[in-house]
């Protein structure tokens, strides 16, 4: 019998455990839908203020060894115009990345998506690029949880948390996090970083410092994974450097419910789903395993 | 050591050209840049300054790249004023090409979108017979149009330039030539290259005399090869899809002609 890749995290129902990332190729609902045909189970939307942003001039994406460099800086339509944009949606499985400093901003921005179909939301507590949103607010616990609480009360549907490595223990934001009520953990986002160019002896990126994403960090995120999932009981996407079904399935055995997807689009674009679920899929048939719960973290038994 | 293609190549402005009053070509020493497929596109870096998807201008010179360009906002000015031995960054190159037909071709562009097009010249068969149509607003706005002669100097060939307001060439829309041309004349293939607006024109009258149309388009864009999205056109990432598509494909797309995306990923109207 062939598996059943369907998977959960918390609440949230997917058909296939491979999540497109959020800040790739996530402003459109016809690229979502496009997506979401090429084998995505879900689609996280770029991050969304409550006003429209440009984010940074470019460079703002460079490639480097075993990965990319980016300060893009968040830019985005605002979430007022994206819920609209995205009002007519019935069939494609859109989760709301929502990026703020005060809980006033994601409770405004909750509002807009009160008519809208969507999953769930994933709150931006990680970004390593932009001040005071992102992992400024990820480094501090106490603002961590009067947000999720906020969040919680005024969203009808489940909230996760992505969370980042910064300058504080990263694991306190998830302590935070799931003492106020979220509903599932996304680790990690991409790692504070820069390059430099040695013949013009300038930053690579306009902002100089950016987030490091890819191959390059997919150690350290199954780490991640491995230690919330030992210390927390929350269900966990990984996300960091999912380049193809190995790393997908070492993130599951690590703890993980479902990946996300995002650098290694730039290489396999979109065919990299489906390509992922399938090898999962001869992965679970070959050992033996019907369905995806069934090996979720089952390397803390060692 | 491998070349990362994502990285910019930091090369040296060897030789400009100028142009037009407000056009210049600079010209760089790439192997890889030299030789790319007509319609591909490199991410420039301009130090300092910012980053701009430029299509890659051929050199007559082996082994050259080169880079077009009209000064129009603030990098662009600023790549416009760069002098030789002043070092720019170069990703890529990244997107699809032109389907090279062969037969009576008719090429279609406007300002620095005739760059891809000169570069598909390059690619012809001595047996093709090209007419190339050049639209510019005025006569001193006019460019390529001898490199155009030059490059076709073995084919049957015709180079139509036309302004708006009949100071060269003939007078009106080159796309007023164009209706003109087609009244008259079947084409193996039509390409197009330039102002969205004109580019929706040709693929229409192509298209509704059922000859093969592809346009190379353009969006704002900052990764350049299909990570960030901030160029979706409807379903597609011109990045990546693009640039040049089917005007079989492009009639069907909601936004080809009518919007573009802004840095905010807002769409605005042409």
């Amino acid at each position: 019998m062939k598996p059943d890749i369907s998977t959960k995290v918390g609440q949230i129902e997917l058909e296939r455990p491979t999540m497109l990332a959020s800040g790739i190729l996530g402003i459109s609902l016809e690229v979502f839908a496009r997506l979401y045909k090429d084998g995505a189970g879900a689609l996280v939307t770029k991050s969304l203020s409550k006003e429209p942003w440009d984010g940074y001039p470019n460079p703002t994406i460079v490639g480097v060894k075993s990965g990319y460099l980016n300060a893009v800086g968040l830019s985005n339509p605002g979430a007022p115009y994206f819920a609209k944009m995205i009002e007519s949606n019935t069939t494609v499985p859109i989760i709301v990345s929502l990026v703020g400093s005060l809980e006033e901003d994601f409770v405004f921005m909750i509002k807009q998506f009160e008519n809208v179909k969507i999953l769930g939301y994933e709150l931006n507590l990680s970004c390593p690029h932009v001040e005071k949103v992102g992992l400024d607010v990820g480094d501090d616990p106490d603002l961590v949880k009067k947000i999720v609480k906020s969040v919680k009360s005024h969203s009808k549907v489940p909230v996760i948390a992505k969370v980042g490595l910064g300058s504080s223990d990263y694991l306190e934001t998830v302590s935070a996090a799931c003492e106020s009520g979220i509903d599932g953990i996304t680790a990690i986002n991409t790692i504070r970083a820069m390059g430099i160019d040695v013949e013009t002896t300038r930053p690579l990126l306009s902002n100089k410092i950016g987030g490091l994403s890819g191959s390059a960090i997919k150690p350290i995120a199954v780490r991640c994974v491995y230690e919330i999932s030992s210390k927390f009981d929350i269900p966990i996407i990984g996300c960091g450097g999912v380049s193809d079904w190995e790393d997908a399935v070492e993130f599951i055995l690590a703890g993980a419910s479902a990946v996300q997807i995002g650098s290694a689009i730039g290489e396999k674009w979109t065919g990299i789903f489906s390509e992922i679920n399938n090898g999962i899929s001869k992965y679970m048939e070959k050992k033996g395993i019907s369905k995806i719960n069934e090996m979720i973290g089952i390397a803390k038994k060692f | 050591m491998q070349r990362n293609f994502n990285k910019p190549l930091v090369v040296k402005i060897e030789k400009i050209i100028e142009e037009t009053p407000t056009v210049r070509t600079l010209v760089f020493s790439d192997e890889v840049f030299a030789n790319v497929l007509p319609g591909q596109f490199a991410m420039v870096w301009i130090p300092g300054v910012n980053e701009l998807p430029m299509s890659v201008m051929i050199s007559l010179e082996k082994g050259k790249g080169a880079l077009t360009v009209r000064k129009h906002g603030v990098a662009s000015t600023s790549l416009y004023n760069f002098k030789v031995g002043d070092y720019i960054g170069m990703r890529g190159p990244y997107g699809n090409s032109f389907t090279i037909k062969q037969g009576k071709l008719l090429l279609v562009g406007g300002g620095t979108g005739l760059v891809p097009l000169m570069r598909l010249l390059t690619f012809l068969k001595k047996t093709d017979e090209v007419i190339v149509l050049i639209g510019a607003k005025t006569k001193e706005e006019v460019f390529f149009e001898k490199l155009a002669n030059q490059l076709l100097e073995h084919n049957k060939h015709e180079i139509i330039v036309v302004t708006e307001d009949g100071t060269y060439g003939k007078s009106g829309l080159v796309t007023d030539e164009m209706e003109n041309l087609l009244s008259e004349k079947k084409f193996d293939a039509v390409y197009t290259c330039g102002p969205e607006k004109m580019m929706h024109k040709v693929v229409q009258l192509a298209h509704a005399k059922k000859f093969h149309v592809q346009a190379s388009l353009e969006r704002m864009m900052k990764c350049g090869m299909g990570i960030c999205g901030s160029c979706c056109a409807d379903e597609v990432l011109v990045c990546r899809d693009g640039t040049v598509f089917d005007g079989d494909y492009l009639l069907s797309n909601k936004e080809f002609g009518y919007t573009h995306r802004n840095k905010a990923g807002i769409l605005e109207n042409y």
